[in-house]
């Protein structure tokens, strides 16, 4: 019997001690997948994001060629999203139109959380005048109208950036640096708050009487603990950027008139509402689709992210 | 708990996409138009033509639509444009939208109606030579100016201000955009209080081409007297001047924000105030021609929806809401593409766009007649405008003595592309370069109008296939026609390559129409890109013949010299017309006095309008 126990115990132990030990990460995967919606949201971005970089690989009709033999066509196997007034196929449109969406939202999330890092970092740990002065300017940031002020950007810089960086290339950058530098503010008080709370811990205390340096307990001791809010912080980035762009094109400022953005798609559409309103619904619904599955995502991840989540 | 807050958010994103497009089809905002009878500078008069002849009386409203659904308040007139008023100083502005916004405080000695005859306004009568108002040489015109006609600060209307607006819009430093129409005057003496004598710098065979028309409005004296000369857009009491000018019309200034809402009220000085049908009048700027449309046609909103330039596609179940009549005819103007002569390069600095400096391939009459010979008017027109539009050859369409025959432009895309091997510059993959092998590539401009942007969609096709790159650009309505020297996307300053918008001669006359192309008129920084000819086409041939068409007075021989002008620059390729525009206005079922006018403002008689 006592035999018996002590192999039971002595096998169990070892089983314990094959076993992988839990991680941060692998709890939070473990969290998210059972966020069903976090993971609808996930896949369908996949499907999305997969879709816009080798879609128009897979479906090689040209999106700027006019076919006036088939305008206005309703949905149909040749032209799944159907065609415009000109003939041109809204599938091959809107794929590539993914694509800009796509990357205007990641290049300015980076942006964005870079800043918002950087300033709310800073202004966490350093406290004090610094500390005033950065939550100052953050919320000052704060209360700038961003639309009108990305409109203003676009008309100042649009030239000059421009002439520089050629219409389409120069434009991306003048959307996503604005869309990014006009977006930090959520991240950097984020990032304060973890900072302000992280600095008191006993780790930080060991690394300050280690003689670490300043930047290095910031970024290399706090930063990694900080970074579940900001990951958080960063997915829901994106999906502001994205509609952020949408908007720009709706108002036919952003991008050339050429380049098929969701944004410039539901404009071009919005004027045939009343006979083929598909035209304007689905790169609509395209936008809605990804804006709210990047939603999901930032859901899924806070809450896989949260130590006290019991998901 | 969190399911919950998703599925909130995610209905609430729902909405929203779905909202978006419904919303701007119902009564949105965005941007766009163009200047279709922006002022040319003229440097000389042309003769009445028949079109042109004077009537006795102000024209009867027409009933352009019978009652079928009453529009909604009598007492009150809203008109949709989807480019809002910038300003109100009809000399100072530089598109319809102000001409238009304008109109209706101020008055010109005449108006043009919609058969293009003369309809006297604040003239008690049309002058002509049988009246002894016009001297048989061409000298010099008579008006007698209305009597008991007061400013609507109720000072007396008089011959100093007719002479006080010839010197404020002649003055060079004024840089007036309706100078052309003024420097061709020697001199104005008051005769008495209401009559004026107008001696011309030259004989003229057209004594109506100045204080005639929307480029012929008379601004008060006593408001604008000490705006003559730089002071007029530099001084901050003129430009407050040019925001809020005192008027003569039916209707006076109540409220304006530029580039939003006018708002008028009625007159109590107006010489027919108890004629006058609204208390007041609303032009609101902005928004598109879909949603203007819907809101006269589908929602009766607005009763009056200016220049419904949308694609045919979308104009046809507009006018099929049932309850509006659209109003169409004439020409509302030539769509064109503008070719630069000069060179657009940003490298060059202060010397962009300036005549000195000849663009690097576009000056070769061979390219630019390989362009012209690739557009495919047929297919701009047959799935773009539909009803609305004309694919054309000329420049100059109206009136129809004029319009040119001698002149073809069909698509030749094979003839187009040996033009450009024939130019130097040969085809290969598809693409082709100049000799030092730098690859053929054009920026081509216009302002955001979705029906444009089709347009712009085509042009880069056709010249694709020909073998040149295009790279395309829109811009704000309201920043492309706009006369600010201080802003680089104007069609002005014309930074591209080539670019494309409507316009067409402010008269009967076509001399200040023709004189854009004249090599004084050049834009530069010199005249604040405000010469009138935005191209920068400078041909000594064409100067000459327009010197004699100038100075032509025989009627036949005068219309002959227009054709050969009109042919001389089609040949050239100095400028590539592609559609002769009939872009309908739409007016609410029960307003009654809008006409269609080609040479003067829509609004021309909105004094008579009612409900």
């Amino acid at each position: 019997m006592a035999a018996n126990l002590a192999d039971t115990t002595a096998n169990d132990i070892a089983e314990l001690a094959n076993k992988k030990p839990r991680t941060l990460w692998g709890d939070a995967w473990r969290r998210f997948k059972r966020h069903r919606l976090a993971m609808f949201g996930s896949i369908v971005m996949i499907v999305i994001t997969v879709g816009v970089l080798i879609g128009p690989y897979v479906w090689t009709v040209n999106r700027e060629e006019l076919d006036f033999t088939a305008i206005m066509s309703q949905p149909v196997a040749n032209h799944p999203f159907g065609t415009d007034d000109l003939g041109r196929d809204q599938f091959a449109r809107a794929l590539y139109g993914g694509r800009i969406s796509l990357s205007v939202g990641f290049a300015a999330m980076v942006i964005a959380v870079s800043i918002g890092t950087l300033i709310g970092a800073i202004s966490g740990y350093l406290g004090g005048y610094v500390d005033e002065v950065l939550t100052f300017i953050t919320n000052l940031f704060l209360s700038l109208p961003t639309l009108p002020l990305l409109l203003l950007t676009v008309y100042l810089f649009r030239n000059d950036v421009t002439a520089k960086l050629g219409l389409e290339f120069g434009m991306f950058v003048i959307v996503v640096v604005m869309v990014g530098v006009l977006a930090w503010m959520q991240t950097a008080r984020i990032v304060r708050a973890q900072f302000i709370t992280l600095k008191q811990k006993e780790f930080v205390e060991a690394a300050i009487c280690l003689g670490v340096k300043r930047s290095d307990i910031m970024f290399r001791h706090i930063l990694p603990n900080a970074v579940s809010p900001i990951i958080v912080a960063a997915t829901l980035e994106i999906g502001n950027a994205i509609l952020s762009e949408s908007t720009l094109s709706f108002l036919g400022i952003g991008f050339p008139p050429d380049t098929p953005t969701w944004g410039r798609l539901v404009t071009d559409g919005s004027q045939f509402l009343q006979t083929t309103a598909h035209l304007a619904l689905i790169p609509a619904a395209l936008i809605f689709i990804t804006v709210l599955s990047i939603n999901f995502m930032g859901d899924g991840l806070r809450d896989a992210l949260d130590p006290r989540s019991r998901l | 708990m969190q399911i919950a807050s998703s599925w909130k958010r995610s209905a609430a994103l729902l909405a929203a996409a779905l909202l978006l497009p419904l919303l701007v089809a119902c009564g949105g905002a965005a941007p766009a138009a163009e200047p279709t009878k922006a002022a040319e500078p003229t440097a000389a008069a042309a003769e009445p033509t028949k079109a042109a002849e004077p009537t006795a009386a102000p024209a009867e409203p027409t009933a352009t639509a019978e009652a079928a659904a009453p529009a909604s308040d009598p007492k009150s007139l809203k008109i949709l444009y989807w480019q809002a008023p910038t300003v109100l100083n009809p000399h100072v502005s530089s598109g319809t939208k102000d001409f238009d916004a304008a109109t209706v405080i101020l008055e010109p000695l005449a108006h043009y109606n919609e058969k293009d005859e003369l309809v006297a306004y604040l003239a008690e009568e049309i002058p002509t030579i049988e009246n002894g108002g016009v001297a048989k040489d061409g000298t010099s015109v008579t008006w007698k100016l209305k009597k008991g006609v007061k400013w609507s600060d109720g000072t007396d209307f008089t011959a100093d201000d007719v002479i006080f607006t010839w010197k404020y819009a002649s003055d060079p430093k004024t840089a007036a955009t309706t100078s052309s129409n003024y420097t061709i005057i020697k001199d104005i003496t008051a005769v008495d209080a209401n009559t004026v004598k107008i001696t011309w710098a030259a004989p003229t065979p057209n004594p109506y081409g100045s204080f005639v028309s929307f480029s012929g409005m008379i601004i008060q004296k006593k408001q604008f007297e000490n705006c003559v000369g730089e002071k007029a857009l530099t001084d901050a009491a003129c430009q407050a001047a040019n925001l809020a000018p005192v008027g003569t019309n039916a209707y006076m200034l109540k409220e304006f924000k530029p580039g939003d809402t006018v708002t008028y009220v009625k007159s109590p000085t107006y010489r027919n105030a108890d004629k006058t049908a609204f208390d007041t009048v609303e032009i609101k700027g902005g928004g598109d021609a879909t949603t203007a449309g819907n809101a006269v046609c589908q929602t009766a909103e607005a009763d009056y929806a200016w220049n419904l330039q949308v694609p045919k596609a979308a104009l046809e179940p507009i006018l099929a809401g049932g309850k509006c009549q659209p109003i169409a005819g004439g020409s509302f103007g030539v769509e064109r593409i503008v070719i630069n002569f000069s060179n657009p390069d940003a490298a060059l600095g202060k010397k962009r766009s300036e005549p000195s400096q000849p663009h690097p391939f576009l000056t070769n009459p061979k390219v630019r007649q390989a362009i012209n010979m690739a557009i495919d008017r047929k297919a701009i027109v047959e799935n773009l405008y539909g009803p609305t539009g004309v694919a054309n050859c000329n420049i100059l369409v109206v009136p129809e003595s004029v319009n040119s025959k001698n002149t073809t432009c069909e698509r030749d895309i094979e003839g187009a592309k040996k033009l450009m091997d024939e130019a130097g510059f040969p085809e290969k993959d598809g693409a082709r370069a100049d000799k030092d092998g730098k690859p053929l590539a054009l920026y081509f401009q216009t302002s955001i109008n979705t029906l444009r942007q089709g347009e712009q969609a085509i042009i880069k096709s056709n010249l694709k296939e020909l073998g040149i790159a295009v790279s395309l650009k829109a811009v704000d309505a309201g920043v492309f026609f706009s006369g600010d020297v201080g802003i680089d996307d104007t069609l002005n300053k014309m930074y591209v390559d080539m670019q494309m918008y409507t316009n067409g001669p402010d008269g009967v006359d076509s001399a200040s129409y023709l004189a854009g192309w004249t090599c004084a008129k050049m834009n530069s920084a010199e005249n604040k890109w405000n010469g009138g000819n935005d191209g920068r086409y400078c041909n000594k041939d064409y100067d000459a013949l327009y010197a004699k068409y100038a100075a032509e007075f025989d009627t036949a021989k005068r219309t002959a010299l227009a054709i050969e002008l009109n042919d001389m620059l089609i040949k050239d390729n100095a400028v590539i017309p592609l559609v002769n525009r009939r872009t309908p206005n739409a007016i609410i079922n029960g307003l009654v006095g809008p006409t269609y006018n080609t040479f003067d403002s829509g609004l021309w008689n909105i004094d008579s309008w009612h409900k």
